[in-house]
């Protein structure tokens, strides 16, 4: 199925979880932050939460940023 | 001397923050805020570069157990982005502390005060601690304070502009009627800048380019540590007044000539 992952129109697998797409990707999932369709996805759900068709998926993580 | 910057429920021994953007690289980075004794850095919230997960990370360089990482909306326009990007901040970090600034255009980057107010009320709500970014207008200021801001952060100039404090007449009302923490936020350039605002009463100033941008940013890094230093301590000593003409250090006498 499709997704859009970080702006990116992605091909995952059926039933996908976020565990599974981070460890896809090779993210350790506490370096980073997800967000599914608008909505942060909480840690606690990477292993339940399967992505759907569709799924709009940000994944993001600190980056060097100030007052410019 | 106990002399500490105070926000929210949180002490710290410095009143130096800095922003860990446009830096050569994260060595630099590094070296820079630890040269600053800064204990709170601004960070940017950013997607992750998919086909390279084993780059570098600014966390592999800045600590976040040894800084307090202060999460910011740069680069926000809308009261959505922000409360969006800030949500995701906590998820990633789980700090409640947030450095709030939406914009209005982006020759200026001058702050946007409706966005930002429905922005703050939004997060507040919803449990953030929120640090806010604003113009140096008194009854605004005040009115982040009330609605529950736990500092307020007023621009001395334009972001990246280095002027300085533009405007010292505003900053020292604000600073008068405030009861939460008083920092001045973009727009200083050099040392003195820093030194000025501190002396006008600022409880801490925030700044990133004065230091990336300098030709030797861990020098002025450096620089910036002692002028915030040295400004505090003028302040708190009190400075002499002012006046039209001489006073004569010496005494007049026991003069033989």
């Amino acid at each position: 199925m499709q997704i859009k992952l970080n702006g990116e129109s992605t091909e995952i697998p059926e039933k996908t979880t976020i565990s599974q797409l981070l460890t896809q990707l090779q993210f350790t999932p506490d370096r980073v932050a997800v967000e599914r369709n608008l909505e942060v996805a909480p840690r606690e759900s990477y292993n339940t939460t399967e992505l759907g068709e569709g799924d709009q998926i940000e994944i993001v993580h600190f980056i060097g940023g100030g007052a410019r | 001397m106990d002399d500490q910057l105070k926000v929210a429920d949180m002490t710290f021994n410095s009143r130096l923050l800095v922003g860990t953007g446009k830096y050569k690289d994260f060595e630099e980075t590094a070296l820079a805020i630890e040269t600053s004794g800064a204990q709170i850095v601004t960070v940017a919230v950013r997607r992750v570069n998919v086909s390279d997960p084993k780059a570098p990370m600014l966390t592999d360089f800045v600590d976040p157990k040894k800084y307090t990482y202060l999460p910011n909306t740069a680069g926000c326009f809308t009261a959505e982005d922000a409360v969006r990007t800030l949500r995701l901040a906590r998820e990633a970090g789980g700090w409640d502390l947030v450095k709030l600034e939406v914009l209005s255009d982006p020759k200026y980057l001058w702050p946007n005060n409706p966005e930002t107010l429905k922005a703050a009320e939004l997060l507040i709500k919803d449990g953030f601690k929120v640090m806010v970014y604003t113009t140096d207008d008194p009854y605004l200021c005040k009115l982040y304070e009330e609605m529950g801001c736990v500092a307020v952060m007023p621009l001395a100039a334009p972001i990246g502009s280095g002027l300085g404090v533009c405007n010292p007449y505003t900053i020292r009302i604000i600073i008068e009627q405030a009861s939460v923490p008083i920092l001045v936020d973009a727009g200083v350039g050099t040392a003195s800048d820093a030194a000025i605002a501190m002396e006008l009463g600022c409880d801490g100033v925030l700044m990133n380019t004065a230091i990336a941008g300098a030709k030797d940013p861990i020098r002025m890094a450096r620089a910036m540590k002692l002028a915030v230093e040295a400004g505090r301590d003028a302040f708190l000593a009190g400075r002499m007044e002012k006046k039209l003409y001489a006073t004569a250090s010496s005494p007049i006498d026991g003069k033989f000539f």
